[in-house]
């Protein structure tokens, strides 16, 4: 954002290192030794899901290479375990590593993809919101507080149930991947605009942004190229708690049947279709992935928290 | 004040006609109910007829008229399913759900709220850090996983509780009841504590931090420096102020218990309005769905609507600042 001059000499890996190393944010990780399990975790988790065909022992997905001899066999360390299936098989002969770690990936980017469209959303009507006030503000505001008197996963769980019923039954494959993002980013919009809003009120009345509206520049402007640069630091806090929200909810989506196709299961659909096999005794189909999903929705949650309060100059 | 209440009530009446607009829209514009109601097979004039006396030729807002005046005498159509009326579906569900909410809604006040005055009077023991590690862990597992790790470990493993259905239940005529008999009793047991947990940690971190706000103020000082008992400052001064927002906040989190009823009941396969609404998504049962959303609404724009009234008779400062 900002140049320092008083750096003459030509930034080496190593100094900006030890700059970033050494600045408020990285000390404060570095105290808390949760956070730091936290962000490994966190990091294991998004390499895992970025380079999954690479990092899975097998492809989940490649019928040529799965056997059905092979299903139904428990975790490696069990009676009956094969070394090749470390955490056992499921009922198709698939390896439940692989289908996690592939499960992973569709849970995090549909994650990734929801928070990226509802910080769009949430960010535009809040700068709108703050910057024209009047009846516009008051507009956008009601429709906020009445969606925030309902819980988050019910408005998705809604929304996501009538795009699909206007779709019809039919309406499968990519469009369901569009139709669970669009629900989830619907439900979690208002906290970006809510927070953005009462920023943009603040930041408005500052002369940076008289400056620009002297000198004559149009208020969209002003809003996205002055204004929007000072309020990414709350957005960036509410974008990785929403992630924890909107990873969970996909699961939960999911589970319930009415998210993600179950061609490509993420992890909330691999926790439904092992559910079935809970009472047979093949416990690892479905708990695995469930450990899996709780393991990443607290790391992640774990990780906002840090950052809420590591950037929150209020909290001590 | 009575300019406050009636903005606050033609809210609720907003809200609940934009819910009866996206519900009756549902209703006329996806698919079409002739051929769900008669089969692909019956003749053009036959359908004609059928449309004609439905009233679907009319035009949009007496329709839309017509779907108020009938969701208000609680008539909501024939489902496509079931082909049976939606109404009596749901009074037949109904008591599952509230049920299950009570029980949950009493489990997660009368643990959630000693166990937050707990950790706030004894913030450093070391009782107090495990219970506030322990409630992390519960807002970040999702329910459904709750609910299935409950009953890995309680029915398939040691096959103490059962993992689905209602267990036996009493017809009472107009209610069914599962209190009234053992295994009713002992299938409320899981489902119950899936639901209450998530609103149980919630409402204990709200009491504690509350309360830990109200023990730093000063009135709580100077009842110290008067000498009064610790008990007597704890409980009848401090948690006496810890509870008005409180009260006003759990109310507006016993109303998602109903909703996160939805996905307890998927879980253990109980038989609510839960279950019925995500079996009508998977089975596109439109007026089953669109009754379900104005059933949801009107439930929390109620709650809404009495704990924003009931906040405003509470607090004074409310008053003063809506007056200027």
């Amino acid at each position: 954002m900002c140049e320092l001059p008083v750096m003459a000499a030509p930034a080496t890996i190593q100094s900006v290192a030890r700059t970033a190393w050494n600045s408020d944010l990285a000390y404060s990780f570095r105290r808390s030794k949760v956070t730091v399990v936290a962000g490994v975790v966190t990091l294991v988790y998004l390499l895992a899901a970025l380079f999954a065909p690479w990092v899975a022992p097998h492809d989940p997905y490649d019928l040529a290479s799965v056997s059905i001899l092979d299903s139904f066999l428990p975790p490696a360390w069990l009676e009956g375990g094969d070394a090749r299936f470390l955490l056992g098989t499921d009922n198709v002969g698939r390896d439940v590593l692989s289908t996690i770690i592939h499960g992973s990936r569709i849970s995090l980017g549909v994650g990734f993809a929801s928070v990226f469209m509802a910080a769009t959303m949430g960010v535009t009507l809040g700068l709108i919101s703050g910057f024209v006030g009047g009846r516009v503000d008051a507009v956008i505001m009601r429709i906020a507080e009445v969606q925030l008197s309902f819980p988050d996963i019910l408005i998705a769980l809604l929304i996501d149930g009538i795009i699909r019923s206007m779709l019809g039954p039919g309406a499968h494959g990519n469009i369901a991947f569009f139709v669970v993002i669009l629900a989830i980013s619907l439900a979690y919009w208002v906290q970006f605009a809510r927070t953005v809003r009462a920023t943009t009120m603040v930041e408005k009345g500052k002369d940076y942004v008289n400056a620009a509206r002297v000198a004559g520049k149009s208020p969209t402007y002003i809003m996205f190229r002055h204004l929007l640069p000072n309020v990414m630091g709350p957005v960036l806090v509410i974008a990785t708690i929403s992630l924890a929200l909107a990873v969970v909810t996909e699961a939960t989506l999911s589970f319930l049947g009415v998210g993600v196709p179950p061609t490509q299961p993420s992890l909330g659909t691999l926790i439904r279709v092992g559910n079935d096999f809970l009472f047979s005794g093949e416990w690892w189909i479905t708990i695995f992935p469930g450990v899996a999903l709780a393991i990443m929705g607290l790391s992640v949650n774990l990780l906002g928290d840090w950052l809420r309060d590591a950037l929150n100059p209020k909290l001590r | 004040m009575i300019s406050f209440i009636l903005s606050r009530i033609s809210q609720s009446f907003l809200v609940m006609l934009g819910v009866a607009v996206i519900s009756f829209s549902l209703f006329t514009y996806v698919g079409d109910p002739i051929t769900n109601l008669v089969g692909i097979q019956s003749s053009d004039e036959h359908r004609e007829r059928l449309r004609e006396s439905l009233g679907l030729n009319d035009p949009v807002l007496v329709q839309f008229a017509r779907f108020v005046g009938r969701a208000v005498q609680l008539e909501f159509g024939i489902s496509y399913q079931q082909k049976r009326k939606v109404s009596s579906i749901i009074a037949e569900r109904l008591p599952a759900t509230l049920e299950l909410s009570f029980l949950s809604a009493m489990i997660a006040l009368w643990i959630g709220i000693p166990a937050g005055i707990f950790t706030a009077l004894y913030r450093d023991s070391w009782l107090s850090h495990m219970v506030l590690s322990l409630s992390l862990i519960g807002v970040s597992l999702p329910t459904f996983l709750i609910g299935i790790l409950l009953i890995f470990v309680f029915s398939v493993h040691l096959r103490w509780l059962p993992s689905f259905g209602r267990g036996e239940i009493v017809d009472l005529g107009f209610w069914t009841t599962g209190f009234l008999t053992a295994s009713g009793l002992k299938a409320l047991i899981l489902p119950s504590i899936t639901l209450a947990l998530f609103q149980m940690t919630l409402i204990m971190r709200m009491v504690r931090s509350e309360m830990l706000e109200v023990l730093r103020a000063d009135f709580i000082k100077f009842a110290h420096a008067r000498g009064l008992p610790d008990r007597v400052v704890h409980f009848s001064y401090a948690l006496m102020n810890t509870l008005i927002p409180v009260i006003t906040i759990t109310g507006l989190q016993l109303g998602s218990i109903i909703a996160f009823a939805i996905i307890t009941e998927t879980v253990f396969q109980w038989p609510g309005v839960g279950l019925m609404f995500i079996q009508a998504i998977s089975e596109v049962d439109i007026p089953v769905m669109s009754t379900y959303l104005l059933l949801i609404a009107s439930f929390f724009v109620i709650i809404n609507l009495v704990v924003d009234l009931l906040y405003y008779f509470v607090d004074p400062r409310l008053r003063v600042g809506r007056r200027t």
